[in-house]
C-alpha cells in the first residue's frame, strides 16, 4: 500500500475523497487509475489528455520528482502537488 | 412573478444574481465552481440547468452544472479532448444551448457537443478543410492569449445549422451539423495583409436578431458590422460611434434594427473611451448611434467588458446588464435608458448571461 497526499483543491471535486487514503498500486499511473474508478473523472484533473501529468500537477514518491511510470514501493509516501502559483 | 437571473462567469467562480420581475432589488449568491475561472456560464431554458465553462490553471478544463440555479454543482470533462497526437485542449471557453442539446466551443479550435445536459461530451468537428485550418493551431501562430473557437451561434429553426467564430479567422457556416463549413466574413475589415481573403477577420461577438433570423450584427476588431442576409455579406456600421473596437454586443429581442454594443480603446488598455462608461444603441440598423450613460460613472471609469460581458433579457422593456473586468456589474429595466450598479465588488468579470425564470 502507498500512502498517498492529495492537494487541498482536489476533495472538493469529487464526493467523500480524502486529502489521504491508502492506495494499492505498483507505480503512479496505476495509483491514479484506482482513483479514478471509485471516483470517475480524477484521472482528467491530474493528467492532460490521459497520457501525462498536467503541467502545474507534480508528483513525488518518497520524495524524489517521479512521473507516471514512477514504481510504488509498499509504504511508499506519494505526493500530489499542485503548483504554487496564481493569485 | 417572474424571477429574473443574470449569471456572472468571474475569474473566480460563477455568481447568480436574483431580481423580480421589477428588476431593481438584488441579491447576490456565490462564489461557485470552486472558485474555478468561469468563462462563460449560461442558463438551459428547456431543463432549467445552469453550465459554466471553466478551466483551472492546476486540473484543466471542464463544464459545471447545476440543476438547482445554483446552489450544488457538479463538473465533468468527459468527452471533453482531441484524439492523442492531436491538439491539445486547453479551455473551453464558449456555451450553446439550442435544439436539446450543448455545444461548446473549445481551445484548440473545435466544437464539442453534449445530449445528457454536460455530463459527456463529444467531438463534433475540428472544421477541418476550412482555409486557415492548417496554421490556427499550430503554436508559432498564436499571439498572448492563444485563439481557439469561442463562440457557437445556433439557428433558432434548424438544428444541424450553426455559426462558428474562430478568433482571428472569422465566421464559418454549417448547415450540416459540423460535416461542411463555409467562411461567411465577405465584406468585413482587416487591417492587416491578407493571404487569403475568405479568412483572417478577428471576430469578437457575433448575434442573431430573435426576431429576424437574417438580421446579424457583430463587433470586429475592426469595427461594427450588420448583415442582412444571415452572414453571406457584411456592411460595416462603425460611423457614429466612438470607437471601432470593442467586444460585447446585444440584440433587442423584439426590434430587428436595435442592437446595443460597448465602443473601447482599442490600444492596450481595451477600456471605455475617457473613463466615461456608456453603452451605446442604434434603432435604425447602425445609421445612427446614441450613448446610453445616465446612471453610469462618468468619471475615473476605466472599465473593461469582455465579448461575453453583455447580456438582453426578452420581458416586454427589455432588460440590459453588463460585467466588467473590474467587478461591476450594471443593469438597466428600461432598455439602457438609465443603469444602476447592481454588483460592485465581484472578481474580473468574462461573461453575464441573463434568464426569466418562471
Amino acid at each position: 500500500m502507498a500512502d498517498l497526499h492529495l492537494p487541498a483543491t482536489l476533495p472538493p471535486l469529487f464526493r467523500d475523497l480524502p486529502r489521504r487514503l491508502d492506495v494499492d498500486a505498483a507505480t503512479v499511473d496505476e495509483a491514479i487509475e484506482r482513483l479514478d474508478e471509485r471516483w470517475p473523472g480524477l484521472r482528467d484533473r491530474l493528467c492532460a489528455e490521459g497520457t501525462e501529468l498536467r503541467p502545474h500537477i507534480h508528483v513525488y514518491v518518497d520524495r524524489e520528482r517521479a512521473e507516471l511510470g514512477t514504481a510504488l514501493a509498499a509504504g511508499s509516501r506519494v505526493d500530489v502537488v499542485a503548483a504554487i502559483s496564481g493569485g | 412573478m417572474p424571477l429574473t437571473v443574470v449569471l456572472a462567469g468571474t475569474r473566480k467562480g460563477c455568481f447568480v444574481l436574483e431580481s423580480d420581475g421589477d428588476r431593481r432589488d438584488w441579491k447576490v449568491r456565490g462564489p461557485y465552481c470552486e472558485g474555478w475561472p468561469v468563462y462563460h456560464a449560461v442558463h438551459d431554458a428547456s431543463s432549467g440547468a445552469i453550465y459554466a465553462a471553466a478551466a483551472s490553471e492546476w486540473h484543466g478544463a471542464g463544464v459545471w452544472r447545476s440543476t438547482d440555479l445554483g446552489e450544488s454543482w457538479e463538473l465533468s470533462s468527459e468527452g471533453l479532448g482531441y484524439a492523442d497526437g492531436g491538439p491539445k485542449l486547453s479551455k473551453v471557453s464558449g456555451l450553446t444551448v439550442a435544439h436539446g442539446r450543448v455545444l461548446a466551443g473549445a481551445e484548440s479550435a473545435g466544437v464539442f457537443e453534449s445530449r445528457d445536459g454536460a455530463k459527456t461530451w463529444s467531438l463534433l468537428s475540428t472544421l477541418d478543410g476550412m482555409p486557415g485550418r492548417e496554421g490556427w493551431n499550430d503554436p508559432a501562430n498564436q499571439p498572448p492569449g492563444h485563439l481557439g473557437l469561442p463562440a457557437i451561434l445556433p439557428h433558432p429553426d434548424e438544428a444541424a445549422h450553426f455559426w462558428a467564430v474562430v478568433q482571428g479567422i472569422g465566421i464559418f457556416e454549417t448547415t450540416d451539423d459540423g460535416a461542411s463549413w463555409t467562411p461567411r466574413n465577405r465584406g468585413l475589415r482587416a487591417d492587416w495583409p491578407l493571404e487569403d481573403p475568405e479568412v483572417g477577420y478577428c471576430v469578437h461577438k457575433l448575434v442573431m436578431s430573435p426576431v429576424d433570423r437574417q438580421r446579424l450584427y457583430q463587433q470586429n476588431h475592426c469595427g461594427m458590422h450588420r448583415s442582412d442576409d444571415g452572414g453571406h455579406s457584411w456592411t460595416e456600421i462603425t460611423e457614429g460611434l466612438p470607437s471601432d473596437f470593442g467586444f460585447a454586443a446585444a440584440a433587442h429581442p423584439h426590434d430587428r434594427d436595435t442592437f446595443y454594443v460597448i465602443p473601447l480603446d482599442p490600444g492596450h488598455g481595451r477600456i471605455m473611451p475617457g473613463g466615461k462608461a456608456a453603452v451605446w444603441r442604434t434603432r435604425d440598423a447602425g445609421s445612427t448611434w446614441q450613448r446610453l450613460d445616465r446612471g453610469l460613472p462618468q468619471r475615473d471609469a476605466h472599465l473593461g467588458v469582455l465579448r461575453e460581458g453583455m447580456a438582453i433579457d426578452s420581458l416586454d422593456s427589455p432588460g440590459l446588464y453588463f460585467g466588467t473586468s473590474t467587478g461591476q456589474v450594471f443593469a438597466s429595466a428600461d432598455e439602457g435608458e438609465s443603469w444602476s450598479e447592481i454588483a460592485s465588488y465581484l472578481p474580473a468579470i468574462s461573461s453575464v448571461e441573463v434568464a426569466v425564470v418562471a
